[in-house]
Parts: C-alpha cells; sequence; structure tokens
C-alpha cells in the first residue's frame, strides 16, 4: 500500500497522507485546525457551510476542505486574510437569518454556532433584511423544531438518510427559503418518522432538540455519565445527563466504539423508566393467584430449593440459564460461571443474536 | 405547376403564430386545386426554426429552384399565394420579407442553424439527404482515439457556458479506468430569453443524437442521456421520433453501422429548475436525488452519474460535432479566433429592431451584431449596453461596442459567454433596476445548498431594493461589491459564483447611476417608482376627470371644471393616471 500515500504541503509544511483523503482529514490527522459546520464524521463531506474553505495553490476561488481530495504536490494554506474575511463572513451571514436568542435557548452552551459567532467577533447586524419567521414545531412527541434556528446545514437530512436511511426529512423550498422539511411539510409523525432522534444528535444549533428535555437544564448544569445502553446486546455507548440526581436527558458519546455517536429510540429516549414510580424495587414471589413482596433472601433461597429439587430428580442437565442482552458483560460472565461450576451444567446462552 | 417546395416555420414561435395551421391550410388549398395527395405530402414541409422569430409564420415557396421568402402568413393568406404564385407563377409581392430579413441573415454563418430552417425535423431522410449521420461513419471508421485528437484539434469549446475544450473534456474522462462511462446532453437551458438549445432540438434533432453518439464512441461509453426540461414539450417529441428512427436506421442500439460498437440513448425529462443545468445537479437529478451540485473536484469526468466517469455537454457543443467529423478539424478551426473557434449562437432579445436567434463566428465585434444583424435600437434611441451570458453575465457598456464577442474578451470585461443571450438596453433602461431585475432571478433560482448563495445573494438583492426604492445610504455601492466579490470566491457552484456578476459590472461601468439613486434620489433613466411624482400640470389638464375614475387608490381629487389635483401621500405611483390622461397632463 506503500504507492498509496501522497505528500502535499499544508501551510508550507510537507505531510503524507493518503490518497483518498479529503483536506480536511489529511489536516486534522496533523493537528491543524479548520473550522466546520456541516461536516460530522458520521456522513458523507457534503461542503454546504463553506466554513472549511482553504486556499489551494493555482485555485482562483477558495476550496472546501471537507469534499476537494487531496492531489499529489497540493499546496494548501488554511489561514489567512481572505480566509479569515470569507469565514467572518459567512458566519455573519448565518446570524442575519437568525433569532440570536441564545438566553433563553436550549442549546446555548454547546451551539455550534454561537461558538463560531463568538471565535469570529460577529454578529450580523450589519445586513438587517429579512429573517425567518416561521412556527416552532412541536407535532413529533420527541423532536421539537424550530426552523428559525436553522441554519441549513444539511446535518439532519444527510443523517436520516445516509444513517437511519429513512429518509423522513429532505430539503423543501428553494433559495433564501431552503429549510429541511418532511414531504409536503407534514407534521413528523409515526408515519414518517422514526423518533430515533439521530437529527437532533447532529444539529450544531437549537433547530432541533429533545422535546423532553426542552427547560430541564443548561449544558453547564448538567453531570454527564458515561454508561452502556441497558436495551439490547449492541451495547450502544450514551452520556446520562443527570441534573439534581434526575436523568434529564440521554445524549451521544460520538466516542463510542460500538455506536459512534448513533442511538435508536430507545437508548435516546426509552429512559423514562428509571425515575418511574411503578418500577418493581424488591422481589415478588408469586403466591396463589397474586405477587408478593418478599425480601432477596426469600427469593434466592426459594430459588435455590427449587432447582435443588429439579437437579436431584432429574440430573444437572435438566437444567440451564438464559441471559438477557440487556445485561453486563460481567453479569453475562458470572451467570454462565455460575451454571457451569454451581449446577455442574452446560446449557447456558443469551438473548443476544441480532 | 412546375417544381415546388414549401417550407412552413415549426419552431416554437412559428408554432405559437399559428404555423400548424398554415401547413394544414397549404395543403387542403393544393388538394382543393387538384393536386394529387402524394404530390401535395412530397412538397408541403415543415422546418424547424430560423431565427427570425419576430417575423413568424415564416413561410419559403422554392419554385423551379427560386426561393422565395413570405413573412406574417396567416391561413387566410394562403389561397392567394396558392394560386398566383404556387400555381400561377407570380409571387405576392405585399407579402415578401423586406430588406431587413436579408440584413438579418446576411453577415450570420450558419452551421448549426442552417439545417435547422430548411429540413423537416421529423424525417431522417431529411437529414440524411443533407448529409446526416456521415459524420458517424466517418468517426466509426477511426479509433476513439483518432475522434478525441480530431475534435481536439478543431479547439471546440463548450456551448453551455463554461466554454472547457471538449476534446480534452473526452481525453479525461477517457483516462478513467473505471470502465462503464457515460455521456449526457445537457439540454435543461434554463436562462431566461436563451433558445437556441431548444431551436436545435426542435429544428435538427438528429444532429443532437449523432453528436452523442461520436462522443459517447470517443469515450467508450455505451449509454447516452438527454437531460431535457419538461417545459420543451416539442423538443421532447422531436427527440422520441427521432430516437426511433435512428434506432430503425441502425444508427443507434447494438452493432450500429456494422461497426460492433453499440449505444443507446434515453431521455430524462427535468423539472425545469435553473440549477439542474449545472451539471452535478444534473446529475444528481438524473440519479433520483433532489438537483443540488456538489463541490468540484472530483469533477464528473472521473466521478458522475452514479460515480461513473461522465461527459457532460452543451445541445450545441454536441450538435457541431458531426460537422467536425464530416467536414475536418482544419475547416472548424478556420472559423472563429484564436482562441474561441467556430460559430455560437446567440438569442438577441431586448431593445432591438430584429430579434431572434442567430449564429456568427466568434470574434464578430459586438457592433455588427446589434447594428448590422440586430438592426440598432431603433430610431430615436441610444444604445446603453448589451448584457451577455444571461442572468449571472455582465453588462458590455456602448462604448465598448467594438470589442470581438468571444470567451476571452467577454471574460476580460468582468461578463461571460454564458449559454449565449444577448440583452440589448438602450438609455431607459436603469442599470440598478436591471441588476436587481437579474439578482432577483438568480437568488430564486439559488438551491439553497451552500450559504454565500443562498443568504449572500439574498442580502445583495435586498440592498438593491433599497436603492432603487429611494432609500439607499451612503457606503452601499461598497457593501455590494464587498459583498459580491465574497459570495463569488466562496460560493459552491456556478451560479453563485457568478450571480453577483450583474451587479458588479454594472457598478463597474454606472457607478454614477447607483449614486444618483443613492445621493441625488433620483432615477437617471426614470424608471425607479420610488423617484417618481406625479403631478398634474396645470396648463394642460382639461379637467376632464379621467385619472380621477381611473386611480385605483383614489389619490386624485377631481370634480367637474376642477383640474384634478394628487394627494403624494396616498399615490402608490402605479401609473395608471399617467398611462389613461390622453392630454399627457399628468407629469
Ligand atoms: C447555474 C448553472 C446553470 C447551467 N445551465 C446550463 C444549461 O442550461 N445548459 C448547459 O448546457 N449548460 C449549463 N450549465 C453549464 C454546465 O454545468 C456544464 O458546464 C455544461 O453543460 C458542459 O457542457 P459543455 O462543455 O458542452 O459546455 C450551467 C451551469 C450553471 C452553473
Ligand atoms: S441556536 Fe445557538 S446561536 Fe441560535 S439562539 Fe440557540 S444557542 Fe444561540
Ligand atoms: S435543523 Fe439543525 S441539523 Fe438540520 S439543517 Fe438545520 S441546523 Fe442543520
Ligand atoms: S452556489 Fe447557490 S446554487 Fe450553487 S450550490 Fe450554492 S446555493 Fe446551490
Amino acid at each position: 500500500m506503500a504507492q498509496r500515500k501522497i505528500k502535499i504541503k499544508i501551510n508550507g509544511v510537507e505531510t503524507v497522507c493518503e490518497k483518498g483523503d479529503s483536506i480536511l482529514t489529511a489536516a486534522q490527522r496533523v493537528g491543524v485546525p479548520i473550522p466546520t459546520l456541516c461536516h460530522d464524521d458520521r456522513l458523507e463531506p457534503y461542503g454546504g457551510c463553506r466554513l472549511c474553505s482553504v486556499e489551494v495553490k493555482h485555485i482562483h476561488r477558495l476550496l472546501p476542505a471537507c469534499t476537494t481530495p487531496v492531489k499529489p504536490g497540493m499546496e494548501v494554506i488554511t489561514e489567512s486574510a481572505t480566509i479569515t474575511r470569507i469565514r467572518k463572513r459567512l458566519v455573519s451571514l448565518m446570524l442575519s437569518n437568525h433569532p440570536n436568542d441564545c438566553m433563553h435557548c436550549e442549546k446555548a452552551g454547546e451551539c455550534r454556532l454561537q461558538d463560531l459567532a463568538y471565535e469570529f467577533g460577529v454578529d450580523g447586524s450589519e445586513y438587517g433584511g429579512e429573517r425567518w419567521d416561521l412556527p416552532i414545531r412541536e407535532a413529533n412527541p420527541f423532536i421539537t423544531y424550530e426552523p428559525n434556528k436553522c441554519v441549513t446545514c444539511g446535518r439532519c437530512i444527510r443523517i436520516c438518510s445516509e444513517v437511519v436511511m429513512a429518509g423522513t426529512i429532505d430539503w423543501v423550498g428553494k433559495g433564501f427559503y431552503t429549510l429541511p422539511d418532511t414531504a409536503f411539510r407534514r407534521p413528523r409523525s409515526l408515519s414518517n418518522c422514526e423518533f430515533c432522534g439521530q437529527c437532533v444528535s447532529t444539529c450544531p444549533t437549537g433547530a432541533l432538540t429533545d422535546k423532553k428535555g426542552r427547560g430541564k437544564g443548561r449544558v453547564n448544569e448538567m453531570q454527564r455519565v458515561r454508561t452502556t445502553c441497558g436495551y439490547c446486546g449492541t451495547g450502544c455507548t450514551l452520556y446520562l445527563n443527570v441534573k439534581g440526581g434526575t436523568v434529564v436527558k440521554v445524549t451521544s458519546a460520538f466516542d463510542g466504539p460500538v455506536n459512534q455517536g448513533n442511538l435508536c429510540i430507545k437508548g435516546r429516549y426509552g429512559y423514562d423508566f428509571i425515575h418511574s414510580a411503578e418500577r418493581i424495587r424488591a422481589p415478588l414471589i408469586r403466591k396463589g393467584d397474586g405477587f408478593h413482596e418478599a425480601t432477596w433472601d426469600e427469593a434466592l433461597d426459594l430459588v435455590a430449593k427449587n432447582f435443588r429439587k429439579v437437579i436431584k430428580k432429574h440430573g444437572n442437565k435438566s437444567v440451564g440459564a438464559f441471559s438477557s442482552s440487556r445485561c453486563t458483560n460481567e453479569e453475562n460472565f458470572l451467570l454462565a460461571k455460575f451454571v457451569r461450576t454451581v449446577f455442574r451444567s452446560n446449557n447456558v446462552d443469551n438473548c443476544a443474536r441480532v | 405547376m412546375g417544381d415546388i417546395t414549401i417550407r412552413v416555420c415549426m419552431g416554437t414561435g412559428g408554432l405559437a403564430a399559428g404555423s400548424s395551421e398554415v401547413l394544414r391550410e397549404f395543403s387542403s388549398r393544393l388538394s382543393s386545386r387538384g393536386v394529387r395527395a402524394g404530390v401535395v405530402k412530397k412538397c408541403v414541409n415543415k422546418t424547424g426554426c430560423r431565427g427570425f422569430c419576430a417575423k413568424d409564420v415564416l413561410v419559403d415557396v422554392i419554385r423551379n429552384g427560386i426561393r422565395t421568402t413570405y413573412q406574417f402568413i396567416t391561413p387566410e393568406k394562403v389561397s392567394r399565394i396558392v394560386d398566383d404564385h404556387v400555381i400561377g407563377g407570380a409571387p405576392v409581392d405585399e407579402w415578401l420579407v423586406g430588406p431587413e430579413y436579408h440584413a438579418f441573415h446576411e453577415k450570420q454563418t450558419k452551421i448549426l442553424l442552417k439545417q435547422c430552417g430548411e429540413i423537416d425535423p421529423e424525417d431522417i431522410d431529411a437529414y440524411i439527404g443533407v448529409g446526416g449521420y456521415e459524420g458517424l461513419k466517418k468517426a466509426l471508421s477511426l479509433s476513439p482515439f483518432e475522434v478525441r485528437e480530431e475534435v481536439k484539434a478543431s479547439g471546440l469549446r463548450g456551448r453551455g457556458g463554461a466554454g472547457f475544450h471538449t476534446g480534452l473534456k473526452w481525453e479525461l474522462c477517457s483516462m478513467s479506468p473505471d470502465k462503464v462511462r457515460y455521456i449526457i446532453c445537457n439540454a435543461d437551458e434554463g436562462d431566461p430569453g436563451a433558445f437556441m438549445d431548444r431551436a436545435v432540438l426542435e429544428g435538427n434533432p438528429h444532429s443532437v443524437l449523432e453528436g452523442m453518439i461520436i462522443g459517447g464512441y470517443a469515450i467508450r461509453a455505451h449509454e447516452g442521456f438527454i437531460y431535457v426540461r419538461a417545459e420543451y414539450p416539442l423538443a421532447i417529441q422531436r427527440l422520441e421520433i427521432a430516437i426511433e428512427q435512428a434506432e430503425r436506421g441502425a444508427f443507434l442500439g447494438k452493432d450500429i453501422v456494422r461497426s460492433g460498437y453499440d449505444f443507446a440513448i434515453s431521455i430524462k425529462k427535468g423539472a425545469g429548475a435553473f440549477v439542474c443545468g449545472e451539471e452535478t445537479a444534473l446529475i444528481a437529478s438524473i440519479e433520483g436525488k433532489r438537483g443540488m451540485p456538489r463541490s468540484k473536484p472530483p469533477f464528473p469526468v472521473n466521478r458522475g452519474l452514479w460515480n461513473r466517469p461522465t461527459v457532460v455537454n452543451n445541445v450545441e457543443t454536441l450538435a457541431t460535432v458531426p460537422q467536425i467529423m464530416t467536414r475536418g478539424a482544419a475547416w472548424f478551426s478556420s472559423i472563429g479566433t484564436d482562441k474561441s473557434k467556430g460559430t455560437k449562437i446567440f438569442a438577441l432579445t431586448g431593445k432591438i429592431k430584429n430579434t431572434g436567434l442567430i449564429e456568427v463566428p466568434l470574434g464578430m465585434p459586438l457592433r455588427e451584431i446589434v447594428y448590422d444583424i440586430g438592426g440598432g435600437c431603433g430610431r430615436n434611441r441610444k444604445l446603453k449596453a448589451v448584457q451577455t451570458g444571461g442572468p449571472s453575465g455582465g453588462c458590455i457598456p456602448a462604448s465598448h461596442i467594438d470589442m470581438p464577442v468571444d470567451y476571452e474578451s467577454l471574460g476580460d470585461i468582468g461578463s461571460m459567454m454564458g449559454s449565449g443571450g444577448m440583452v440589448v438596453m438602450e438609455d431607459t433602461t436603469c442599470m440598478v433596476d436591471m441588476a436587481k431585475f437579474f439578482l432577483s432571478f438568480t437568488r430564486n433560482e439559488s438551491c439553497g445548498k451552500c450559504l454565500p448563495c443562498r443568504v449572500g445573494n439574498m442580502r445583495l438583492y435586498e440592498v438593491l431594493e433599497r436603492i432603487t426604492g429611494g432609500k439607499g445610504r451612503a457606503g452601499d455601492i461598497d457593501f455590494l461589491v464587498d459583498l459580491a466579490e465574497d459570495i463569488k470566491i466562496s460560493s459552491l457552484c456556478g451560479l453563485g459564483q457568478t450571480a453577483p456578476n450583474p451587479v458588479l459590472s454594472t457598478i463597474r461601468f454606472f457607478r454614477d447611476e447607483y449614486e444618483a439613486h443613492i445621493h441625488e434620489g433620483i432615477c437617471p433613466a426614470r424608471v425607479c417608482k420610488a423617484f417618481r411624482r406625479y403631478v398634474v400640470s396645470d396648463t394642460l389638464c382639461t379637467m376632464c376627470g379621467k385619472c380621477f375614475r381611473e386611480c385605483p387608490s383614489r389619490a386624485i381629487a377631481w370634480e367637474k371644471k376642477q383640474k384634478a389635483f394628487i394627494d403624494v401621500k396616498k399615490c402608490t405611483k402605479c401609473g395608471m393616471c399617467y398611462d389613461a390622461c390622453q392630454f399627457r397632463a399628468i407629469l
């Protein structure tokens, strides 16, 4: 594979990269920062926001680093007066069609647009002109859409078609009025949406937010607890967002080894059980026609007694255990060990075959 | 009756003027004069557009080899032409075309349009009769490499806008390691006012097919697509007929003219978004996606349709190729200038006497196009500027009227060739208003993918609206220039990269007009409504009250035997009173 290496220059420094790399990948690998907005590692490069524009020798326009493949001998400049001017221009244009109400925005503190506005010191006020004035969309039980805060990066659309493959939303309209929406601008409902919240996870602004977590706390008030999703054998990594001892939201762990930030409806929104009043908190023993609360000792004694009875009558092979994919690896290991050493049986399995 | 051919122009312009009725009338009149059906069928022909749409319906009567052309023909006029001229041999003088018809054609060099006005576009034999498909046979007798070399040597450059060398494009595509390749004919023609591709498709569809097959062979593709806008139903219909005829004639399909080469063409209809003419958006549209461009590189010749190497060529470009194959690269490159070879079709419109389609050698001075072919602006009118390159081109001020029209010269002056639109403007055109008009088109047609084009052009437009609305501010001009330059270098596709051109070029050549709007509060061309004040002249008013009755805003006070008075506060400047007053008493 040695022949696939390519040499380019980034800001005058020679860099070795792979054939097929984009300028952005090559720069990131050697630690040269290039600002992005419409880029998400989970998605195909897009080149829409133009923030990653860089100069390439002999080309009179700026080129987007994210979509431009490297070529042998290419000389790239990532910072210059022109580039900074353009980046300022872009952020300012974005803000010129934005409500700029960070004060009570759900996203403040972890908003890419807010960061960019701060970094480039612009507020869009030099333009005046028309701003979108669109109603908030609340039809979806899990996702709130505030189109006015959309910067049309297209990430939600792309994650919905490239990763989720649901195709619920796409571009609607033309020109200045282009925005992500469902076909015929219908409400996002069970008939067209998976409710996975992947779009929320990629939205860089407060345009798409988790409805259940709205108003329940800002990012700086939240303790983020990294854990593994308890729903299936895939074992996605996620963050429980905890405020005052209560889980108020689940967010993506983008470095999660199995899911890389992706989650399904259960992992992202199925956390109501955690604080549910109906949750079973003690063992239950069936007596007659109902369940009766018991202590752990009572319950375990009963189970042990019955297992012993079966083994005595029918032998070790007549018992086994079937573990749940919602258990952790440690729990599964312990169960297997228990069956083999205590039951002296090899009848052990797990449902994680999806 | 003698040897007779009657040709009726059946381009879209002709059809709109009633040419199918005229054609029918010719047939029925001839039959009623006892001419046998077979003879009628042979001698009455339909042809495509011949360019001079202002004079439609145009009819040629060729009697014993002598061609006579009639203009403004209606079905009622047909019987006299048949009786007096076709049968009697005496042309009807008062309906003949005038000297301007001949002047219009004299300075043109018609290569593509020639056959358009002469052959029946729905008859492959008519095309073959004028040497059609000879270019293909010639190409198939050569190797793909030799075909590419011939086209390279001809110097042909793309007619779709950017002017990229066609032979080079084919070479780049054929260098790709991927063996599955495609060729696409770009017939999206979205520039307002441009209709050259339409004329070629409707008037000579086989020439486009032949060019495409040759191109396909040159890059070793076996499949081609024609992306044509659905608003061109006649073009689509004639292409479908042509494809079917070409398949039957073994020019398309398997083993074309026994050469062993296979090639198939299908038609894809576009829904009419301007941006779908941009090649990557066009490809996305064929793939079934929303027509949005993507960044280049990678270019379509490396990664195009379904990620396969793809050549996208314009209709005019492809229609030129057969001629290059039959007549040779040397012939073609003898026409035009050093870097811009061959002829180009322009759509001459605006404030000019002879509007229509013209074909001229590249490099012809603009003066000859406007005055010799176009007949100038008309009496008492002064040429102000010519806008070339469509809505994203630039304007050429009258002072540069002697410049040659070719790719380089147009680029140098801040305009472009584009698809060949040419809008002539005289001194009643306000340049700020004109820039605003073009920008309102491009801003609406922006696909919305990239920020500088989507929001930037909107902001440009708003400033222009402010200036033409009488609310311009000091500093607006510099603001426009800075923003326009930034949009140009940072936009994703050609649309955004060129959309600010009309703003920049009008500021470059007519900055004083912007300043007059902003600082003096006047629109020198008296176009922008905001600067108009409608007042009733005391001396001219006859007290008739017509304006009072016409005004939809009830802004005019009038009573019998009283002069009218316009209340500026209520007046919406609609101009109804101005048009209504027979005594020109409203100033
Ligand atoms: C906004 C936009 C619209 C375009 N529209 C057309 C069009 O209608 N027809 C066309 O042939 N080329 C159009 N082009 C140019 C094409 O992208 C492409 O360059 C051309 O079809 C290549 O063919 P050529 O090399 O034969 O000129 C357009 C480009 C842009 C940026
Ligand atoms: S989306 Fe971001 S920039 Fe916009 S109001 Fe919310 S926090 Fe502020
Ligand atoms: S809703 Fe969010 S992710 Fe979607 S386009 Fe708008 S800003 Fe981007
Ligand atoms: S320049 Fe305009 S038309 Fe082209 S990709 Fe950007 S938004 Fe779309």
